[in-house]
């Protein structure tokens, strides 16, 4: 089974390296970016074939390591 | 005073903290490799600078991890004097043993230069032989220096006197000019700046000696 997790910064978080996107987006003649933010993403090949326990285990993963929960926000896609 | 140096893959200022420490305290300090799972009984332990781990995932994250950190936290929540440095600040929050935690510089600059700090608080057993409010001149050299933590953290922060040293001018984006804090028992300190390279006038100035004298001269 694979996990595929997007870590992403909070709202209210400034992301300077979004900004930056964002400025150099705009400087290209890309309009119309209302705001970029810049995050990870982090793809999981699982032995674990019981979808319930692989959630349980790649959320543990995030909570402990994958995201630094104090400034970041993670979401779990398992296929 | 018998004290210890975690050396991580990654880490360069392990050798300049183990010099300032064997400088001020006349005592060599021991040399912890990161897969060590324990260490002698040491009086302090010192979690130096520099890139561990590559940064890999975010500063400090892998180190945070590692099998020494686990002697390291359960030491430090046993009250052992511990102070981390730049990278070792970074490890200190991703361990939670600090709270926030140190984001991409605001301006996406490296900063690499000698800084102004203000010694905010000098009741810690790490600033004691600094005055309230004395400014001194200290290195930084760091990518992700930017001190975050939300209103209710930093409030507390402030109202119970953990900020130990703040920026007396924005350096980094750090939250109210925040550069060192403390753990509410207060024998825990992380800040950005190298106080380890501003021992004596050889390196330039002698303003980070004090720090140093602070914790030998509480723990004898």
């Amino acid at each position: 089974m694979k996990a595929r997790i997007h870590v992403t910064l909070k709202n209210g978080v400034l992301d300077p390296q979004g900004k930056a996107i964002e400025h150099a987006l705009g400087n290209m003649g890309f309009d119309g970016i209302n705001q970029a933010r810049q995050g990870k993403f982090i793809e999981l090949d699982l032995s674990e074939t019981d979808r319930d326990k692989a959630e349980t285990m790649v959320d543990e993963m995030c909570r402990k390591l994958l995201a630094n929960t104090v400034i970041e926000n993670y979401s779990i896609e398992l296929e | 005073m018998k004290s210890a140096v975690i050396v991580f893959p990654g880490s360069n200022c392990d050798r300049d903290m183990a010099v300032a420490l064997e400088k001020v305290t006349g005592h060599k300090p021991q040399m912890v490799w990161h897969q060590d799972h324990d260490f002698d009984t040491v009086d302090f332990i010192a979690l130096p600078g520099g890139f561990s781990y590559g940064d890999y995932l975010r500063c400090g994250a892998m180190s945070a991890r590692s099998h020494v950190m686990k002697e390291v936290v359960r030491r430090a929540e046993d009250g052992v004097p511990t102070l981390g440095i730049c990278n070792g600040f970074q490890i200190l929050t991703e361990t939670g043993l600090l709270p926030g935690a140190l984001m991409r510089n605001a301006d996406l600059h490296f900063v690499c230069r000698d800084v102004k700090l203000s010694v905010e608080n000098a009741d810690t057993l790490f600033t004691q032989d600094y005055m309230e409010g004395e400014e001194i001149l200290i290195p930084v050299a760091h990518h992700d220096g930017n001190y975050f933590a939300d209103d209710d953290t930093l409030d507390e922060l402030e109202a119970e006197g953990r900020v130990a040293f703040r920026y007396c001018a924005d350096v980094n984006g750090s939250q109210r000019g925040i550069a060192g804090i403390t753990n509410a028992k207060g024998n825990v300190l992380g800040m950005m700046p190298h106080p380890e390279r501003m021992i004596e006038p050889a390196l330039g100035g002698s303003h980070g000696r004090k720090l140093f004298t602070s914790i030998m001269n509480r723990l004898g």
